[in-house]
């Protein structure tokens, strides 16, 4: 069900081509024929049903998970089983985890600069100037000395976020950044993503927090059953939508 | 039905102490030995056996026991114990029949090692990294000179002298020292997504699991010199060594295993979206964790590693425990059996005590501040 595109993009340097991809796990068909070109600082929304494949389809971009027909084309490289090929685009693409995933072993300013030390053989005093610089835009630079386990959950995800960002990536992939928060929490980290949004990231973010993809999405993807199902910008996807399986969601998601 | 009430306060309740029966040690009595009658009469009984059994083993261990004299007969007025028998065979217990004159060099290995050992880990100590590069690196070359011998004018000591707890402490450290690395691979082994290294590990590891330490021993000193060249010769406790580590690094590969399932998936994962590579995920991210987790099990292992050297008897090498047994063998020393195990155990007991303890403290500083979520 291949659709023309309808929304306008930023700009029209294709960064993630995704083309007839398929994945399976064992005999389950996880995703069908996935068909996704995302421009250079273009802001994706993701949305569906639990289950719906939302995960598996942006642990793809970054081979968290292996798909096993048609092609995923990440700033011009094919992903393939090349560990050295798998290594340079992870470097380019950060993620960022509903369950935050920060290294419980290590203090906040450790867990910053460990990658960029480790992979990008950035020396210590760099490594470290930038995790304040990164600690400071997510508004928690007094936190450095900690470990993870002291913070609150809405700091812990601040923490990961500047984390991913101080690999310096191109692209940011957002799996549910808020579900495993407190309500009162949630906002800290949208305000941060938006802020990132608004520097001009490329961004791919599965939420169901709507307000936030009105505000910063150029366009929403809609998945049910492993496939996309619709797209649009946000304004028409929610006045408008197209799929009698898109409103149900819809009225499901806003309907209280 | 009664009218549903409640008092509304219109003022803050002040915090009051705890009541007086539960706090001070009357309290604790109270909550710890007397909290029913069940429990008083437990409490009771086991006073009673220790009246029994505490005052007669004192009697025999300090009261009545002979440590003043020269041989058994300065022992025969007293009833008690007589750690006469421990005095006069007390450096053998350590050396074995390593030559009295030569005692220096285990002295001194055992300085040098403790000179490394404690910075690396006592937390006050600077200088952890150069300390553990000696210990590794520099350390195991001069151990061998010292003890061994041979060169720059050290007369040669063959192992076949070694003996008593200098030995018991040789296999033990370098049992422990071997099997924690070598365990860790095989652990990461058995989890890799190579099918060959897989089954290679799961092989090895079942294999030692399931064979007794005892006959791994008998192996190595009586089969594996059919199995070499003739005129290949290799040396008895080397052997010994070999099957020691390789035996406890097969145990040691399980207990990491269990700490590597622990550590959540999220870890690999958020390691991975960063660019780790495999190494270094592992290295430092997975390992620091899983082998915290795994402290109580690992120092288990290291335990049971140190009371099993004592099975080297059996292939002819005399630790601790082996010399204390031909001791009290000896003809002027025939029925000191009691006092001869009863001091090898408490020496035994010392050591395992002190690493047992250890590992608390090494678990309570590494958990701190680390709450789970
Ligand atoms: N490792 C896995 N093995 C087998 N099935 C899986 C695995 N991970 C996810 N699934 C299944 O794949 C489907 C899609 O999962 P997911 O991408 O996590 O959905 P979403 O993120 O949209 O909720 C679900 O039905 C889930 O049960
Ligand atoms: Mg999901």
């Amino acid at each position: 069900m291949a659709q023309a595109q309808v929304v306008k993009a930023p700009s029209d340097d294709v960064v993630i081509q995704i083309v007839g991809m398929h994945k399976w796990y064992g005999q389950f068909h996880v995703l069908k024929d996935i068909n996704l070109s995302v421009y250079r600082g273009e802001r994706i929304v993701v949305c569906g049903p639990s289950g719906s494949g939302k995960s598996t389809m942006i642990r793809c971009v970054n081979r968290l998970e292996e798909h096993q027909r048609g092609q995923i084309i990440v700033e011009g490289t094919e992903l393939t089983g090349d560990v050295r090929q798998i290594d340079a685009i992870r470097r380019e693409v950060g993620m960022v985890f509903q369950q935050f995933n920060l290294f419980p072993h290590l203090t906040v300013m450790q867990n910053l600069t460990l990658a960029p030390m480790w992979v990008r053989k950035m020396p210590r005093a760099e490594a470290e100037a930038t995790a304040m610089r990164y600690l400071e835009r997510v508004r928690i630079p007094e936190q450095a000395h900690k470990f993870p386990g002291q913070l609150s959950g809405g700091q812990q995800q601040r923490v990961a976020i500047a984390r991913s960002l101080c690999m310096n990536p191109k692209i940011m992939l957002f799996d549910e950044p808020t579900s495993a928060l407190d309500p009162e929490m949630i906002k800290e980290v949208l305000d941060v993503m938006v802020e990132l949004a608004e520097s001009g990231m490329t961004m791919i973010c599965v939420t169901h927090e709507m307000a936030f993809a009105r505000r910063v999405a150029h366009r929403v993807i809609f998945m049910d059953g492993g496939e996309i199902i619709e797209q649009n910008d946000p304004e028409n996807f929610f006045t408008h939508p197209k799929s009698d399986r898109t409103k149900l969601f819809l009225s499901q998601i806003l309907g209280h | 039905m009664s009218d549903a009430t409640a008092t509304v306060r219109t003022e803050r309740h002040p915090d009051l102490p705890p009541p007086a029966t539960t706090v001070g040690v009357l309290g604790w009595l109270r909550t710890n030995l007397f909290s029913s009658w069940l429990n008083t009469a437990l409490t009771l009984l086991g006073l009673y056996l220790l009246w029994l059994i505490v005052p007669p083993l004192l009697d025999w261990a300090v009261f009545s026991a002979t440590i003043t004299g020269e041989d058994r007969t300065a022992c025969e007025p007293n009833p008690g114990a007589c750690w006469v028998f421990i005095k006069v065979q007390f450096w053998q217990f350590i050396y074995g029949f390593y030559p009295p004159d030569q005692t220096w060099r285990v002295n001194l290995t055992f300085l040098l090692f403790v000179a490394g050992v404690a910075p690396v880990l006592i937390e006050r100590i600077p200088g952890k990294k150069w300390a553990l590069f000696y210990l590794l690196f520099a350390f195991p070359v001069i151990a061998y000179v010292l003890f061994v011998g041979g060169v720059f004018g050290l007369p040669l000591v063959e192992t076949a002298l070694w003996g008593g707890l200098s030995l018991t402490l040789v296999v033990s450290i370098i049992g422990i020292v071997a099997s924690l690395p070598l365990g860790i691979l095989l652990a990461l082994g058995r989890r890799s997504k190579m099918p060959i290294l897989r089954m290679l590990s799961v092989v090895f590891i079942e294999a030692w699991r399931g064979v007794p330490l005892i006959s791994v021993l008998f192996m190595a000193s009586v089969m594996l010199p059919l199995f070499l060249p003739e005129g290949v010769n290799f040396d008895k406790l080397l052997r010994a060594l070999i099957g020691v580590a390789l035996f406890s690094a097969a145990y040691m590969a399980e207990v990491v295993r269990g700490g590597l399932q622990a550590v959540p998936r999220g870890q690999y994962e958020a390691a991975a979206a960063l660019g780790l590579s495999y190494w270094k995920t592992m290295g430092l991210i997975v390992l620091p964790q899983a082998l915290k987790i795994v402290i109580p099990g690992i120092v288990n292992t290291f335990i049971g590693l140190f009371k099993d050297t004592t099975l080297v008897a059996i292939i002819g090498l005399f630790d601790l425990l082996g010399r204390v047994h031909t001791a009290t063998t000896n003809a002027a020393w025939l029925g000191m059996s009691t006092e001869g195990y009863v001091f090898a155990g408490a020496v035994f007991w010392v050591f395992c005590f002190g690493m047992s303890r250890y590992s608390i403290r090494l678990e309570r500083k590494l958990g701190a501040g680390q709450r789970r979520r």
